[in-house]
């Protein structure tokens, strides 16, 4: 009887995960989750929220040297899966429940990583041509500032 | 654990807890996960099926509610047009809108002899376009044309059965739009009187109830609605006045430069081996701005001639006034809209040129249509819409503004205010100089002028006035290009000071035995 009992428990628990697991694994693939491990820009506007800012990117001068990846996270491992799920979880929420700003705009944490991505490859050029533009502090002046079609062409 | 004993046996109750808690658990999980994967089900559904088609919409249901069932999203943002809603300069609230003529004194005087000067209001939104014509004074205490209904009303399926009956057809005999019917319709209405012609309208099927036939649609008339701008049958964006396909046709012939409208370029440097047609030639950009234009322009409504826009010159406020200046009646007279009954000049009357002022202006240069700021995309889940509630931007700044300004809200405000504000100052200035400039000719006339000095009088006042309510009639208060608006009044104030200064003198130097006598 004691046995049956810690049987059925952990039967019963593994038959209700189970069933979870299983339709987690169906939401994650109807969700395309995978792709968000990809750096495939199609994979961002999966849920169509980003579909202008995809679009746009397609019409703008970084559309052949940059993907959304390139400039939107950081380029360590670490630092690039934290910002992907901390911006996965966000973006999620947001458009579940459809209590983001309209348009949308960036958040503080994102725009220091935007920056730090131009720099990346343009830091040695404007080195001495922009107060701060060896980090990325707050005070710095954010290249986008100006030049804000490079990313995304004419709107956005 | 500790409360379990040496061979690993749980008590029942607590067995029974654990058990329900891991279910409860569980439940909770894959309950939120089927909830989140219905939710990312409706936003692909969203995303695939921008519309599904209910039901029938033809080229003569001019009904809106027919049009809801197969566009509720469109439609559901076009009856907010019935929302009372005022910026700082536009807009009004109560139960008719506040009357401008009381507000700002020098308008009704400058209007003196036409019926601008007995009423004369804040506007409302599209739905309320046919309802304040109506009730209007302009309308019910003066004789006024059909041309009125080109822009305030649903009217081109009574264009169309109109000129399908002066060819011994019907309205069910018409195929597609009907472009020749549409146009000998509009002439036929255009001067005959309103009352007559918003009968016509009431006699025309609007497609509704749909299950009845045609003869029994009858009896309503309609405000704006969607068949004008779109096609029944691929919702494409077309314009549909006879007004607009003119006058822009006259436009795209002058050769006047028209950077902010590319197609007319493109066509001009074609072979021109037929006329400029918006609804062939023009980008569906264009054809955000043109929907607009076929109403929010300049225009002579009638009754004297056929309404037309005066665009054969160019878009520019002076263009026009030589458009007119040029222009005769049928009966050979110089083209007027009325003479000013205190000073007997002949006045040309400005009505609402947004289109022509916005094509002076920064944002036209930079390809932002109408649309882009009057009815911005929004979303509604996954899905993309135009938003039908077409209002001030002001009222919109997140969407209108912020998808290219990206400033906060209160910064975008404050500097559309900025310009409105000095607008509305210089506007004042101009009011206040032609008030002056009135009064210096009504008492040269007393004084006993001369007609040729008088003549001359007649044309600065004329000047001053067209170019005072060029800025007046336009709705932005500037905004839609501040440069050219602070230009236009200033030349305003300039002809306004010609024409005392002149007025004056003449006065100063009368003769006291020949005139009579004026107030000093």
């Amino acid at each position: 009887m004691r046995k049956t009992s810690w049987k059925a428990l952990i039967l019963g628990a593994a038959g209700c995960f189970g069933a979870a697991a299983g339709l987690g694994f169906f939401a994650f693939d109807y969700g395309e989750g995978s792709s968000y491990f990809s750096t495939d820009p199609r994979a961002c506007a999966n849920c169509h929220v980003m579909q202008d800012q995809y679009d746009s990117w397609q019409k703008a001068g970084h559309h052949q040297a940059a993907t959304c990846n390139d400039c939107h996270l950081p380029h360590d491992f670490v630092p690039k899966y934290v910002a992907k799920a901390d911006n996965g979880f966000w973006h999620s929420k947001g458009f579940t429940m459809m209590d983001f700003h309209e348009p949308i705009q960036i958040k503080p944490r994102n725009a220091k990583i935007l920056q730090e991505a131009c720099l990346r490859c343009h830091g040695d050029f404007v080195h001495e041509l922009v107060p701060g533009s060896r980090s990325a502090s707050a005070e710095s002046m954010q290249c986008v500032h100006c030049h804000r079609n490079v990313g995304h062409g004419a709107r956005h | 654990m500790n409360k379990a004993k040496p061979d690993g046996e749980i008590p029942r109750k607590r067995l029974a807890r654990l058990f329900l808690l891991t279910a409860i658990v569980s439940a909770a999980a894959t309950a939120g996960i089927a909830w989140l994967l219905t939710t990312m089900f409706e936003r692909k559904a969203e995303a695939m099926n921008p519309y599904v088609r209910l039901v029938e919409v033809t080229e003569n249901t001019t009904d809106p509610v027919q049009w809801s069932k197969n566009w509720p999203r469109q439609y559901d943002a076009y009856q907010r047009t019935v929302d009372e809603t005022h910026t700082r300069y536009g807009g009004s609230e109560g139960e008719i809108p506040e009357s401008r003529i009381e507000r700002d004194p020098w308008l009704q005087r400058m209007f003196l002899g036409y019926a601008f000067a007995i009423d004369f209001r804040d506007r409302r939104g599209h739905a309320y376009m046919l309802y304040d014509q109506q009730q209007s004074k302009r309308i019910t205490e003066r004789p006024q044309p059909g041309a009125c209904l080109h822009c305030h009303a649903s009217v081109v399926p009574t264009w169309r059965r109109l000129g399908l009956e002066a060819e011994g057809r019907s309205l069910a005999d018409a195929s597609g739009f009907e472009w020749q019917a549409v146009m000998s319709g509009f002439e036929k209405m255009s001067t005959i009187p309103y009352h007559d012609a918003h009968a016509m309208m009431l006699a025309t099927p609007d497609g509704t109830p749909a299950d009845r036939p045609p003869e029994e649609q009858t009896g309503t008339a309609h405000p704006v609605s969607c068949v004008d701008c779109h096609d029944p049958d691929t919702m494409a964006l077309r314009v549909t006045r006879p007004g607009f396909v003119r006058g822009i046709q006259a436009f795209a012939d002058s050769g006047k430069p028209a950077p902010h409208l590319p197609s007319i370029e493109r066509w001009r440097e074609g072979d021109r081996s037929r006329p400029y047609d918006p609804n062939v030639d023009a980008t569906r950009q264009e054809m955000r701005s043109f929907s607009c234009a076929q109403c929010h322009v300049e225009y002579y409504c009638g009754p004297r001639t056929t309404l037309f826009f005066p665009w054969a010159k160019g878009l520019r406020m002076e263009e026009i006034e030589a458009h007119y200046e040029e222009t005769t009646f049928p009966d050979g007279s110089a083209f007027v809209d009325f003479v000013h009954a205190e000073t007997g000049a002949p006045i040309y009357k400005a009505q609402h040129p947004e289109f022509e002022m916005w094509s002076q202006g920064v944002h036209a240069r930079s390809g932002v249509s109408c649309a882009d700021c009057h009815m911005p995309y929004k979303r509604e889940g996954a899905t993309k819409v135009s938003d039908h509630w077409v209002r001030s931007p002001l009222l919109n700044v997140s969407r209108a503004c912020q998808t290219c300004h990206a400033y906060p809200e209160d910064e975008l405000l404050a500097r559309v205010h900025a310009i409105q504000d000095r607008s509305h100052a210089l506007m004042g200035k101009a009011g206040e100089a032609l008030d002056e400039a009135l009064t210096a000719i009504v008492n040269a006339r007393e004084g006993g002028i001369s007609e040729e000095a008088l003549a001359e009088i007649h044309q600065l006042q004329r000047k001053a006035q067209w170019r005072l309510d060029f800025v007046n009639a336009e709705n932005s208060m500037g905004f839609h290009a501040p440069q050219e608006a602070a230009r236009i009044l200033g030349e305003s104030i300039d002809y306004s000071r010609q024409a005392q200064v002149t007025a004056l003198s003449h006065w100063l130097t009368r003769d006291p035995a020949a005139g009579g006598s004026a107030e000093e």
